[in-house]
């Protein structure tokens, strides 16, 4: 079985699979549940003064029979006084020894700051993680998101926050923002240890068209809210990839953003990150999904020989290049294997009106599985000269492994955006 | 078998064709697509439905996130006859007849099929997904028939560290499961590859060998520390009426296991079939014949319909092969020719008073014609056998082992007993329960430390009482996995 155990900054845990900072790891109690459960680490709810909540916090989207496929939230920090929430933290830490505990935290002064850290780091934590990231109602106070947009605050701040730390620092980096990068950058000049990325983005989730009212409803109005769930995954794990290949950034990354399963939590390994924390999805099933999190990662590791997380760690970053640098040469054609077409022609008008016009409808001749059962249907066949292999009808097909892409050999060398550039400039 | 004026009906290739699999396995998209429908419950009704507890949720969600073996993992480490329960269990009456869906009106989770996908996945690719200790107890069990309930007992001692012997009757290991299920249900195939699978754990399986007659009972209580009875039920019920003995008379459980230990195109049908007889073995009786080619085949119930035993989607494939059903019918006479074949059967009309009390009509008699009775009224118990073996083990009235239902001891201290021969007849996927139940009721029983009782959290916390199915709780995988690897580091 491969090694799951990560050390993140020199925060050890038995597997990456930590709690995220929200409603999941709001108590003790909670925190308690998910490390039964098997969670490798669970990152406190952040700790602030308290504030006032309202009644209601979350919403949702549904897509097909999906239930909150996205998912956004306008609930603040921690409802809770700090002294509950740090004598919590050691209640739990000396419970769990062996388990990741990080301190989440938002804070105004600088005087508010080395009393936090110091409050965590003598609760027990094993880190802390700066919450420069929630895009709703903490901004306005010139916190949250408002920090995380702007790289000279952060950059104070960490710097606020290094002179007092003596255990690692994970910066909690915000998407809403142009270039995560600069963000991330700062945290770096300033000293932290870490990043972590991505929170929430700001959103609304819904209307309702009786009311007009958006979701989630408090009293006739509703606010901007922090948009989650499996929807976001492909924004965290650009950003997470930005990060990650930046050779002035090099920290140790904790990937969030929509991670429910196992592949999630491998892709967000391949590109860069070393723990990975889960919300929505444990709001949507509780605890025990970290079972196939820990089992199905094991499985896909020891199904590719190998040996632990560390060694999957950051194999697909490189793998992203600037557009400019990928091969104008290299060709794909789809191709459709007639043993499996049912003869939806969905194919066929998806190429036809949005794509190329390189599928057309042919009498089918008995290929095929669907044609034959309503007599002189069409079946759809690819006009190879035409393709230009942009993935679309492999896309639209609803039978696997019905229309694949193959790469196709031109016999030409291999040409960037660059060398064609040149190439014209040659040529006229 | 008496049978000399039968004959084979078809040939290989029809009768092949007629016998394939009712149910095709799911393509991995079919299965993706039906897991992604479950709603992953908590307390998930499906599992306390589950004789053996699996956590069906769980290896769902993983056949949904493509974690395949840990899905059969899931599967095989709370039921070790996975596979085969994936394709006899009566799921309609079992999870997915308690799964939430079916209250809302919506089709339930194809929970059987998605079993089979996840659990074929291994055994096509030859995966064990499930391990021994390495550390053994030294403790040394015998295991009394290889059926469900003895390799469901066996597969979990093994898995807790025992030493254990399995001694079967008859020449080939698996009990019903191979020689007893409607052919297009499971082929004995499948059941073999289960079998090998309960010996890769470490188990011996020693064939062939009658207890009592290649070996007392005395001598296996003298070299094993504990035993485990799983024997099932003994031959078919007689009907006590005149012809029984005419040729062409004969258990529908020998038919079905001769269907089962001859190539299919060379078992004897006849033309005329008649089933006396209700339950489901009447039916896979009746519904195997028209598929070996019988051109009439009847199923004779002395009940009406709404009383008769058998489920009701097993009466539907009975009647879409073309069986007749004549109810309120009892027989009163096999009639045979000068040749001593069974040529008709008489029988008599009957009502149900009000009382439930059966009556025959007087006067109604009738005949119909066959070359072919099989007899479907039940097995007899294996009271005989038991006494004979062990005098002072306990039954009931009915002639049943009884026992602890919680641990499988019996009144007798070091024998322990599961399946039919315990609970009087019922499902496979019972008898792999119980047989598992039992493996942990001797693992205490033998002084070794209990095992952690599986929970899952519950509303009332995780210290709370357990929730799930007739077991303490669902078992899980990991569980397990974190109990083996323990007491492999400690004494490793």
């Amino acid at each position: 079985m491969a090694d799951l155990s990560i050390d993140f900054a020199g925060i050890r845990s038995p597997n990456p699979f930590w709690i995220a900072s929200g409603p999941p790891s709001n108590t003790a109690y909670q925190a308690h549940r998910a490390f039964e459960a098997g969670w490798g680490g669970v990152v406190w709810k952040t700790i602030g003064e308290p504030i006032v909540n309202v009644s209601s916090r979350y919403s949702g989207i549904d897509i097909g029979g999906t239930r909150m496929a996205g998912f956004n939230n306008i609930e603040l920090i921690s409802d809770r006084s700090p002294q509950t929430n740090f004598r919590e933290i050691a209640e739990t830490k000396k419970l769990w020894p062996d388990r990741a505990l990080i301190a989440s935290l938002m804070v105004e002064t600088r005087e508010d700051w080395h009393d936090f850290i110091k409050r965590s780091e003598d609760a027990g934590a094993d880190g802390i993680e700066l919450n420069f990231g929630c895009p709703h109602g903490m901004c306005e106070r010139g916190m949250g998101s408002a920090v995380g947009q702007n790289p000279g605050v952060i950059e104070t701040i960490v710097g606020w926050v290094m002179e007092a730390a003596r255990k690692p620092v994970i910066a909690k980096l915000t998407p809403n923002i142009t270039d995560i990068t600069t963000a991330a950058r700062a945290a770096k000049r300033a000293g932290a240890d870490a990043i972590s990325l991505i929170n929430t983005i700001n959103s609304i989730t819904q209307v309702n068209l009786d009311t007009w009212v958006p979701e989630p409803f408090v009293g006739g109005f509703s606010s901007h809210g922090g948009y989650c769930g499996p929807a976001v995954k492909p924004i965290a794990l650009q950003m997470v990839q930005a990060c990650a290949d930046d050779p002035e950034i090099q920290l140790p990354i904790s990937g969030i953003g929509g991670i429910a399963s196992w592949r999630d939590a491998a892709e967000f390994i391949a590109l860069g990150s070393t723990s990975l924390q889960v919300c929505t999805a444990v709001m949507h099933y509780g605890f025990r999904i970290v079972e196939d999190l820990i089992d199905g990662l094991g499985n896909y590791l020891d199904s590719k020989s190998i040996c632990s997380v560390d060694s999957l760690r950051g194999r697909a970053v490189s793998r992203i290049k600037e557009w400019k640098y990928l091969d104008l040469n290299y060709k794909r054609i789809a191709r459709i294997n007639y043993d499996r077409c049912i003869g939806c022609n969905l194919c066929h008008i998806a190429c036809e009106d949005g794509a190329h016009q390189a599928i057309r409808l042919i009498a089918p001749n008995g290929l095929g599985l669907g044609p034959g059962r309503v007599p002189g249907k069409p079946i759809p066949e690819i006009v190879e000269e035409s393709c230009v292999g942009c993935n679309l009808c492999a896309l639209v097909c609803p039978v696997q492994g019905c229309i694949s892409m193959l790469s196709v050999e031109t016999g030409r060398n291999t040409l960037s955006w660059d060398d064609y550039q040149e190439k014209s400039r040659g040529a006229s | 078998m008496q049978r000399m004026n039968l004959s084979a009906k078809l040939p290989a290739q029809a009768v092949a064709e007629k016998m394939g699999e009712l149910q095709t396995p799911y393509t991995p998209q079919e299965a993706s697509v039906e897991a992604s429908r479950c709603l992953f419950c908590f307390d998930a009704p499906c599992i306390m439905a589950c004789p053996t507890g699996i956590d069906i949720p769980s290896f769902i969600k993983k056949i949904e996130t493509g974690n395949i073996v840990g899905s059969a993992r899931t599967i095989l480490s709370a039921n070790i006859l996975g596979a085969s329960c994936a394709r006899v269990c009566p799921t309609e009456v079992l999870c997915e007849g308690a799964c939430v869906l079916v209250d809302r009106q919506r089709d339930p989770i194809k929970i059987g099929r998605l079993q089979r996908f996840a659990t074929d996945y291994v055994y096509e690719r030859g995966l064990d997904v499930l391990k021994s200790p390495v550390r053994k107890s030294g403790k040394r069990i015998a295991v009394i028939g290889a059926g469900p309930a003895g390799l469901g007992c066996a597969a979990e001692l093994a898995q807790l560290g025992h030493s254990v012997v399995i001694f079967e009757r008859k020449p080939w290991p698996g009990g019903l499961n191979t020689y007893g299920i409607a052919y297009y249900k499971m082929k004995p195939e499948i059941s073999l590859r289960e079998v090998a699978t309960v010996e890769r754990l470490g188990v011996e399986i020693r064939c062939g060998i009658e207890v009592g007659r290649d070996i007392s009972a005395t001598r296996l209580q003298q070299e094993f520390e504990a035993l485990f009875i799983g024997i099932g039920l003994g031959e078919g019920q007689a009907l006590r009426i005149p012809g029984e003995q005419l040729h062409g008379v004969s258990d529908a459980l020998d038919f079905i296991e001769e269907i089962h230990s001859h190539p299919l195109h060379e078992v004897a049908v006849g033309n005329s079939v008649i089933v006396i007889g209700c339950g489901n073995t009447a039916i896979d009786a009746v519904t195997q014949a028209k598929r070996l080619g019988a051109a009439k085949a009847i199923v004779a119930y002395r009940r009406s319909e709404t009383e008769m035993p058998a489920y009701h989607f097993e009466y539907e494939l009975a009647q879409r092969d073309g069986a007749t059903f004549y109810f309120n019918v009892a027989p009163i006479e096999l009639i045979g020719d000068e040749a001593g074949q069974v040529c008709a059967v008489k029988f008599v009309r009957t009502e149900t008073s009000k009382k439930g009390e059966l009556k025959l009509i007087p006067g109604s008699e009738f005949t119909e014609p066959a070359d072919m009775v099989l007899k479907a009224v039940g097995q007899s118990k294996q009271s005989a056998w038991l006494t004979q073996n062990f005098p002072a083990l306990r039954l009931d009235q009915r002639g049943v082992i009884e026992r602890n239902p919680a641990t499988g001891q019996t009144s007798i201290p070091h024998l322990f007993a599961g399946g039919d021969c315990a609970n009087g007849g019922r499902e496979v996927v019972n008898a792999v329960g119980e047989g598992k139940k039992a493996a942990r009721g001797i693992h205490a029983y033998l002084g070794q430390s209990n095992m952690p009782v599986a929970r899952q959290p519950s509303r009332l916390g995780v210290n709370g009482e357990p929730s799930g199915s007739g077991l303490e709780a669902p078992i899980r995988a990991h569980e397990l996995e974190k109990l083996y690897f323990s007491e492999a580091e400690q004494h490793g």
